[in-house]
Parts: C-alpha cells; sequence; structure tokens
C-alpha cells in the first residue's frame, strides 16, 4: 500500500504546475482568458499537449501515451490549483474516454491521436434541461437503412459550441446509444453562453441531425457511459482537491497578514479554528478521492470503481462547499470581490459539486445500497 | 500508488484476525459486542491472552516484549482487534507508562515493573490532571518534597480512569516551584495502597463509576521510584502523549458499532419493518459511512507513509474525526432506539432489546471522547498553529 507519488509522477506534476503557473501566475490572468470565447486559452492548450498531458489516459496503439489514472489525478489537480479554464475533465476524461472505451479501432485512431495532439477538441452531450442526472435521455436516435439520425435537445453541454466533435448519449430501441456527430451536420444548432465559473455551455439542439454510431452500431452503450463517468467525476475529484488546497493556502496567507483591531486576524480563535476545520475537510477529502484513483488503477470491477467514484463525489461535495462557503467568510468582503482570487475558486467547485452527479445525488444513491454491505472496506 | 496490502501484511492481518477471534474469551467478546462495560477481571484476561501470545505490547522496545512492527502492522493489529470486539491492551500500562520507563528509567526500575505491566499483574492509573490543571497541564501543583531518600507527596489528581481498579498510579508531580512552570515537574511512580491516600469516586451522566479523585496526603514515596532524572517529568510527558500515533482514531470499533447499528435498524421500525425505508435514517447511515471511509484512510495515508518517522500532518485529523464519528455513531443508535432508550433501568426480563437499552448510557458517556487525550479544541489549536501556521 502506498498512497505517494513516485519520481516520474512527480516529475509530471512539476512540469504541469510550472507551466499553468505560467499562464494563471494571477486571477488576472484567468479573468483575460474566460472573458473572450471559447473561455480557454488555445496556446495553453497546445503546450499542455506538447507535454503529452492531452494524451495521458490513452493506449499508445490510439496516439496516447499509456499512462494511467494516477497521472490524470495530477494534471487534474494542477488545473484545479490554479482553476485553468481548460477543458481537461471535459474533453480528454470524459469525452476523450467514450471514445477510447466504445470507439471502434478507427474511429479511435481518428479521434484519439488528434485529441492527445491537441487538434481536436471534443465535447460530450449528455446532460438535458429539466432532466438532472438521469441516465435515459430524451435525445432520440432514428435508424433509417444504415443512416442514424438524432433529434432533442441537450442543455448545459460543457464546451458544447467551441467542441470541434460532439459524442452525444441518445435513445435507442434497447437502451442509450453514443453517436458522434460533425459540427457542421446539418440540423444542428449550438447557442454558447457563459457560466457561472467563467466556463462556457451551449444550448445544442438536434433537428434529424446525421450521426454517426460510436462503436458497434445500435449497442447499448450505459455502461461505457458509467465508466467514462465515474472516471471523470474522480478527476474532478482532484481538481476539486487542487482548488480547495488553493483556497485554503490562500485563506490561511490572509489570517496571516490582515490586520484588524492593530493586530493580524489569526490572533482570533475563532477564526483559526474555523481554518483547522477547513484543514480537516481537505484532508478526508483528499483520503477518499485518491482511494477512488487507487480503485480504479487496481482493475478491479466496474462496480467497486463505480461505487468508489460516488463516494469520493459524495466526500468532495461537503468539502468543497464547507472550505469555499469559508474561504469567502473568513476573507469577508475582500472574498466577494471579481478582482480577487477565492470567489472564482468557490464558482468552481460549486461547478464541479453540480457537474456529473452533486452530494445529495450520490448520497441518494449510496442510501439505496446500504443492504449490500454489512461494512465499507476500503481494502481489496 | 499502490492500493493493495503486500502478501506479507495480508497473511499478517489473517494471523491477527484468527488470533482476535478464537483466543480472546468469549464473554468479553460477547460484553463488548453488546455495548456493556468490561469488569476488571475481563480486562485483564483479555491483555493476558495478548500477552502470552506475545501481542499485548507491541510498540514497545523488543528486548521488552516488544514487536518490530511495521506502521502499518500496527494499525492492522488495533483494527482487527477492535472489529473482534476486542478491548485494546489497557492505555496505561501500555501506551503511556510502559513506553515512558522502558525509554527513560533505569535498569533496575525497567526490571522491577515492565514484566508486571505487560502482563497487567500491575494495572496503573494516570495522575496528571488535576481541578486546575486539564488542558493547561502544566499548571499542576501536587508537590513532592524530597526527605531523605523518600518524597513526600501532597495534592490532588482527578479524572483518574478507573482509578478504583489500580495498584499503582504514575504522576507528574512539581519538585520545584522556583522555575518554569513546565521544568519543575517529575515522572514519580506511586504505590496506591500507600498510607495518605485515597480514591474517591466521581459519579458522571451516565450513571457509571469510570473515573476518580485521588488525594495525597503527605504520601511517602521511596525516591527510587522516581522515573529518569527530577524535573525531567514535563519532557517524559510530552513523549508519553506524543509517541501514540496509531489508534488515535478508533476506526475499527466506530466501524464494528455503526454496522451493529444498520443490522439493528433492519427490524427496528413499527411492527418490525426497517428503518432502512425511512429515506431520513437512510442517508444518515451512508454519510456516516461515507464519513468513516474518509477517516479510515486518512489513519492508512498517515500508516503507510510515516516511514520516515515524522508524523504525517493529517495524523492530527485522527483524533479530532476519529472522536466526531464516534460520537456520531453512538448518537444513531439512540435515535434508532427513540423511546425505547428510555429503558436503561430495565431488568433482565425487559422487552426492550438490550442494544436499546444500553444506547443512552454509551451517547452520553462518550461525550467524554472529544475532551479527553487534548480536547478537540485543543486539535484544532495544534492544526491551526503547528500545520497552518495560525498563531495567535
Amino acid at each position: 500500500m502506498d498512497f505517494t507519488l513516485d519520481s516520474e509522477q512527480t516529475a509530471l506534476r512539476d512540469a504541469v504546475r510550472g507551466l499553468l503557473g505560467k499562464a494563471y501566475g494571477s486571477s488576472e490572468d484567468r479573468r483575460t482568458v474566460t472573458k473572450t470565447d471559447p473561455g480557454w486559452d488555445e496556446k495553453t492548450w497546445q503546450r499542455l499537449a506538447e507535454m503529452g498531458a492531452l494524451g495521458l489516459p490513452f493506449a499508445e496503439e490510439d496516439g496516447g501515451f499509456g499512462a494511467g489514472p494516477v497521472e490524470v489525478s495530477i494534471v487534474a489537480e494542477e488545473i484545479g490549483r490554479v482553476i485553468a479554464p481548460e477543458p481537461y475533465v471535459e474533453a480528454v476524461v470524459l469525452a476523450g474516454g467514450l471514445v477510447a472505451a466504445a470507439g471502434t479501432a478507427e474511429q479511435r485512431a481518428e479521434i484519439i491521436g488528434a485529441l492527445a495532439e491537441g487538434q481536436l477538441v471534443p465535447a460530450f452531450a449528455h446532460t438535458e434541461p429539466g432532466n438532472r442526472y438521469s441516465e435515459v435521455p430524451t435525445v432520440t436516435a432514428t435508424k433509417d437503412g444504415d443512416a442514424w439520425t438524432l433529434s432533442g435537445v441537450k442543455e448545459p453541454v460543457l464546451g458544447g459550441a467551441r467542441a470541434d466533435l460532439l459524442i452525444v448519449s441518445a435513445t435507442i430501441d434497447g437502451g442509450t446509444g453514443l453517436f458522434v456527430v460533425q459540427p457542421d451536420a446539418s440540423g444542428l444548432t449550438r447557442t454558447s453562453y457563459a457560466t457561472f465559473d467563467g466556463g462556457r455551455a451551449a444550448h445544442v439542439a438536434f433537428d434529424s441531425t446525421p450521426a454517426t454510431p460510436l462503436g458497434e452500431p445500435g449497442a447499448d452503450q450505459s455502461d461505457v457511459i458509467a465508466s467514462a463517468v465515474a472516471a471523470a467525476q474522480i478527476a474532478y475529484g482532484h481538481e476539486a482537491l487542487g482548488a480547495m488546497a488553493f483556497a485554503l493556502e490562500t485563506t490561511t496567507e490572509y489570517l496571516k497578514s490582515r490586520k484588524q483591531f492593530g493586530v493580524p486576524l489569526m490572533t482570533f480563535q475563532a477564526l483559526t479554528f474555523r481554518a483547522a476545520d477547513m484543514y480537516v475537510s481537505l484532508e478526508l477529502a483528499r483520503s477518499t478521492v485518491t482511494w477512488a484513483t487507487l480503485v480504479q488503477l487496481d482493475g478491479g470491477d466496474d462496480a467497486a470503481v463505480l461505487e468508489a467514484a460516488s463516494r469520493a463525489k459524495l466526500q468532495v461535495s461537503k468539502a468543497g462547499r464547507h472550505i469555499g462557503q469559508e474561504a469567502i467568510q473568513l476573507h469577508g468582503g475582500i472574498g466577494m470581490t471579481a478582482e480577487y482570487s477565492v470567489g472564482h475558486y468557490t464558482s468552481r467547485l460549486t461547478a464541479i459539486d453540480h457537474a456529473l452527479g452533486d452530494g445529495r445525488h450520490h448520497l441518494t444513491a449510496l442510501s439505496k445500497t446500504l443492504d449490500d454491505h454489512e461494512a465499507v472496506e476500503p481494502l481489496p | 500508488m499502490k492500493l493493495q496490502l503486500s502478501d506479507e501484511d495480508i497473511a499478517f492481518r489473517e494471523e491477527m484476525r484468527t488470533f482476535f477471534t478464537t483466543q480472546i474469551p468469549q464473554d468479553i467478546r460477547d460484553t463488548v459486542a453488546a455495548r456493556r462495560e468490561l469488569s476488571k477481571d475481563q480486562i485483564v484476561r483479555s491483555m493476558q491472552a495478548m500477552n502470552a501470545a506475545g501481542i499485548a505490547v507491541p510498540n514497545w522496545p523488543v528486548e521488552w516484549g516488544g514487536k518490530d512492527w511495521t506502521p502499518l502492522q500496527r494499525h492492522i493489529w488495533h483494527e482487527e482487534m477492535q472489529l473482534a470486539g476486542v478491548m485494546p491492551p489497557l492505555a496505561f500500562n501500555a501506551s503511556m507508562v510502559g513506553p515512558v520507563i522502558a525509554a527513560f528509567g533505569s535498569q533496575e526500575i525497567k526490571e522491577r515493573f515492565l514484566p508486571k505491566t505487560a502482563n497487567l499483574d500491575i494495572w496503573w492509573s494516570q495522575g496528571f490532571s488535576e481541578p486546575d490543571a486539564g488542558s493547561d497541564l502544566a499548571s499542576l501543583r501536587t508537590t513532592a518534597v524530597k526527605e531523605g531518600d523518600e518524597y513526600v507527596v501532597n495534592g490532588q489528581k482527578t479524572w483518574t480512569t478507573l482509578g478504583q481498579y489500580g495498584d499503582w498510579i504514575f504522576t507528574l508531580v512539581r519538585t520545584d516551584p522556583d522555575v518554569k512552570k513546565q521544568a519543575g515537574i517529575s515522572f514519580l511512580l506511586i504505590d496506591m495502597t500507600s498510607p495518605g491516600l485515597t480514591v474517591r469516586p466521581i459519579e458522571l451522566i451516565d450513571g457509571g463509576h469510570e473515573v476518580n479523585e485521588v488525594f495525597f496526603d503527605n504520601v511517602r514515596v521511596p525516591a527510587e521510584n522516581l522515573v529518569g532524572e527530577e524535573n525531567k517529568g514535563w519532557d517524559y510527558a510530552k513523549f508519553l502523549l506524543g509517541n501514540e500515533r496509531v489508534g488515535v482514531a478508533p476506526v475499527g470499533s466506530t466501524k464494528r458499532t455503526l454496522a451493529q447499528a444498520k443490522e439493528y435498524a433492519k427490524t427496528a421500525g413499527a411492527g418490525g419493518t426497517s428503518l432502512l425505508d425511512d429515506p431520513l435514517v437512510a442517508a444518515q447511515i451512508a454519510e456516516l459511512e461515507n464519513d468513516l471511509l474518509a477517516l479510515e484512510l486518512t489513519a492508512l495515508r498517515v500508516v503507510a507513509n510515516s516511514a520516515d518517522g515524522k508524523p504525517h500532518p493529517a495524523s492530527s485529523v485522527l483524533k479530532l474525526q476519529g472522536t466526531v464519528l464516534q460520537q456520531a455513531v453512538t448518537e444513531l443508535w439512540v435515535d434508532l432506539a427513540g423511546p425505547n432508550a428510555l429503558a436503561t433501568g430495565a431488568a433482565d426480563g425487559s422487552d426492550v432489546p438490550d442494544l436499546a437499552r444500553v444506547a443512552t448510557t454509551n451517547y452520553l458517556n462518550y461525550r467524554k471522547a472529544s475532551i479527553y487525550g487534548g480536547s478537540n479544541e485543543v486539535q484544532r489549536q495544534i492544526i491551526a498553529g503547528t500545520i497552518l501556521g495560525l498563531r495567535g
């Protein structure tokens, strides 16, 4: 049992931290980038590609680098530390993960290689308006001969307007299928807007829009979707860990330096105790999220990974709300301003919480499985 | 990174599991499972069974019966013991006075006390806290004045846990009143049958008797009972309080109690229905399970990565969150028992399930957990000051 990074992993972390630290050295740098479409920096994305970060989870024969969930988690955590707006989890872990798991050899060669090189940014169009976290899409796929078309609406689709390719979930006979939709397909409209955390989402409508099945035509891809979503939930957990760690560091520094009544804020025990509780939340979340990554690495059964992802997401939801809210409170008014960083971290943590199932959603799911076990055992 | 235990550790876990589930007398494990208090005799027999197997004091130096285990192995030992419903070796003997004597005592004092301490032939009590020296332990006022080859001890100790069973008491006493308060303290071993020493029980809110006041009225203690050097007692006490990183969060027993509560809930609804069908109860239990998982994993992170001898920063989370969850599960028990929890005084013929009858006394009793061993406020102070660098 080992919870520490090896030297290669540490080197990867340092490299990504260096790159992102340069790109987003101040929260002003991030704001400049998020103010204009697509809401992230193409150059930074290209540098991440050159570093190999975008191809980490994919097999070498598909054009990736054959690394694993730990390496992905390292990148995600560094993304979170500076809340870089680049769609790492969305494009690489989620959309890319679906292609890697479901795509034909041809589709994988075409999409994964280009994704790893930074030439193609895919998005997963899955969430539907009014459908919360439902696993059954209202977007329908219709087959006519060998040709498929999609109809319905996906919204909000993160990065949906800028995407070079859409991976779309849709109801088919006997389950949920996955489809590839080209950006110039007929009957496709994409309307972009800003999200509260500085990102971009889109209203994506399909009106008899031609689509290509991802992988075997007509196959139910529910399990593939669940696995890719679980991987993304865990990666989001690491992104949140990076953000929470930074929010706590910033808050701690503020308590040390900011004076009121002629003394530093850290003179007041009411404030330092709250910071101590933030640390407790962070460490407990770190334990669960890191464990979920190790369950994934372990290559055990899918059900174990899904449960671990759910547990991690619940812990991250609690910790993210606690740390985000306290970071603002302990800063006082300055924490409310857009010029200062902590509010943006709290925004991002809120977005992560509600992406792919929030704490309440996962708690409900876990509540229904209480009968399956006597106690939760972390070790295989 | 790697999740699995090594083959060696898996074998070790199996060995411990087998021992604790087969070699500890069943009546002791049944009493723990019933969430009832163990008798002195049961605690002694339990520790002696472990000592006979050579696993009662693994944290001691090997020459005095310790084991050269890794922090992870010690964690496994501790967890398996609790999961099996076995009380850990008496902390006063195994984790407190034993290691101090082994580290700082003379050869003579080691030979005289350590074997009997490991085997619980001597039941030790702890004489640290005083009415005006709790978390601020260095303010203690009990004095020991040297007269010839004896110390004359006067003063009062309090919160002496299970002091009614004590044969000997290890104390912190003031031997030099004229120096900085931490500098004038010594570590003295006192026979509790000495003339002038009296023990008075303190009744607690759960109706039980587990703590005491101990009074010293001109108690004469041979000077050879001093551990280490005079006026160095504060260093020994810090060693004692700081060296027990493993097992500070009772994950195993909380896990067992939570599993037991869940089992109880399955038939605790009206007419024997399952309370797990109540979404709020189910959510409360699911959240506790998740929080307990996070705590257990944090404990594993700490023991897996503490090889360089420096405590892992996350270890400070363990006592704090460990007692929070320990208390939360006792609270859950009261919620599940509902009005049946009032039947605390019911005799054996009661139709109220036994586990419901002990729910409230356990709940009230475990309010102590966030107070003793450095209150949770002290833990927050340590996290804020030592880890975050917030020093007011």
